[in-house]
């Protein structure tokens, strides 16, 4: 079971409140687990993944285990820690304040 | 007629206005999509109850969003609202906006103008106005940046591009204007289903009478300095049309600057900003039953855009243009610098005919009596992006 951890606004558009779980077959990527993500919450499509690249949208990163994975390859798998449930697959939004 | 809904599309959510036919008290409702963009929200006129809704986030992109009980509950079209899907084939894409690439129809270009004269790829951002179908309240037509025009025939769930328009050979030469490369406006003939007029910054005015298969460019007339020939075929940067719905050959024009009236659908195209303290401005509308008689906010200029002297006027011609009164009672006459976007005003149906507007400074101003005087339904929302109305 993968945790995953919502920005506010998505958090709202899936109707979720904190964290959020999906099971995901190994091998346990970034793009299995928003694959799984969409999967069970279609409202999402798009919001964090643009539509047909399903490329990561611009103002977007992911985070885990205290990383940024943004830039990692979708395919790359994940950490083991999020993999076991211990740490979340966190989304959040890029620019943190201003 | 017992009353008139308002809905207000602002920067950080959306807001449903109340009242009934006297138009003086009001029951405000939202924020709906709080923290989120609305560019335009608007209801059908086949079912009233429902209610159309772009909604867009730099972080999160296009959601659209439909109540079909008047407001009071949304969804995403054609996705479950909190249920996990069925498995199977994925559901309805109804924030999915993909430019037309085929092959038959697909000449649509992949590139326009870009701010330097250079090309640059054609790339979705968001929906700056929806356009309900005047016959089926499933029809639905989008306007978007960068521009292009779509419908959708289920209710929103899926959306096709009309490529014909982006295919109009001068799309190249198209280009953003300040505020990006939206398509605006959208207006459809209650007389001929196949006629529709479209708005772009900064392309132009365009006009299909074939239901969206050919468009022409519709801007004969039009007197534009910031380009290199002021009179060319397209570049003018169109800042909204309005048409009332009795005399569909009859469009008046905001042009970014200049006041514009054509009398022969769009084929040629005339000034008559006339008296006006400023001709620059964003917003035209028309009265719901003087055909003759506009409604504009001229703004100071392209650099400044507020009010001019600090006074919020909203300018009335009942000759069809040229000849101006301003309009001030109940309106600020000092020290106010606001804004009146380009989809922010709108005129209901009633005897007296309503008009409504709203500012960049979170006002939405009603009056009752066709302008004659004004006062605020709110006076504290976020900046206010679009106003329509409905008359129940």
């Amino acid at each position: 079971m993968i945790r995953v951890i919502l920005p506010q606004h998505l958090r709202t558009l899936a109707h979720v409140g904190g964290e959020v779980t999906v099971e995901v077959e190994e091998p346990v990527t970034q793009r299995s687990v928003l694959d799984a993500l969409e999967a069970r919450y279609p409202m999402l499509r798009g919001a964090i993944r643009e539509h047909d690249t399903l490329q990561r949208r611009a103002f977007l990163r992911f985070f885990a285990c205290e990383e940024d994975l943004s830039h990692q390859s979708p395919d790359a798998p994940l950490p083991e820690a999020v993999v076991s449930g211990k740490e979340p697959f966190i989304v959040i939004g890029a620019i943190a304040g201003g | 007629m017992s009353g008139v809904r308002v809905l207000v599309g602002t920067h950080k959510g959306a807001f449903v206005l109340n009242s009934d036919g006297k138009r003086k008290n009001w029951t405000v409702s939202g924020p709906f999509f709080a923290g989120w963009e609305i560019y335009h929200m608007k209801g059908s006129p086949v079912d009233p109850d429902r209610i159309y809704v772009s909604q867009t986030s730099g972080w999160f992109g296009q959601l659209i969003q439909r109540s079909d009980d008047g407001g009071k509950t949304w969804h995403q079209p054609g996705l479950p609202n909190e249920a996990i899907p069925a498995p199977g084939p994925p559901p309805a894409l109804p924030n999915r906006f993909a430019y037309d690439s085929s092959p038959e129809t697909g000449k649509p270009l992949t590139t326009h103008q870009w701010y330097d004269g250079t090309q640059h790829p054609w790339e979705f951002k968001r929906v700056w106005h929806i356009e309900p179908s005047l016959t089926e309240a499933d029809t639905v037509y989008a306007g978007v940046e960068d521009a292009a025009l779509f419908r959708s025939t289920d209710g929103g769930e899926n959306w096709q591009e009309l490529s014909g328009l982006r295919g109009h050979g001068t799309g190249p030469k198209w280009q953003p204007g300040a505020g990006g490369m939206g398509l605006h406006t959208i207006i459809l003939d209650p007389t001929d289903p196949k006629r529709i007029y479209v708005a772009i910054s900064a392309a132009g005015a365009f006009r299909t009478n074939d239901g969206g298969a050919t468009w022409k460019p519709i801007n004969r007339g039009l007197y534009s300095q910031y380009i290199p020939d002021p009179r060319a075929e397209i570049g003018h940067c169109v800042h909204h049309v309005a048409m009332n719905p009795s005399r569909p050959n009859v469009l008046f024009m905001q042009k970014h600057w200049d006041v514009m009236r054509s009398d022969d659908a769009g084929d040629n195209w005339k000034e008559i900003s006339g008296n006006l303290p400023t001709d620059f401005g964003f917003v035209i509308d028309v009265h719901a039953h003087e055909p003759e008689t506009i409604y504009v906010v001229p703004i100071k200029s392209d650099s400044e855009h507020f009010v001019p002297d600090g006074k919020l006027r909203v300018f009335r011609s009942r000759s069809g243009g040229n000849e101006w009164e301003a309009l001030t009672k109940g309106l600020p006459q000092s020290n106010c610098y606001v804004n009146v976007l380009r989809d922010a005003m709108a005129v209901d149906a009633l005897d007296k005919c309503g008009v409504y507007f709203g500012t960049s400074g979170g006002q939405v101003y009603a009056s009752a009596d066709a302008g004659d005087s004004w006062n605020p339904i709110v006076r504290d929302l976020p900046a206010v992006l679009s106003v329509e109305v409905q008359t129940l």
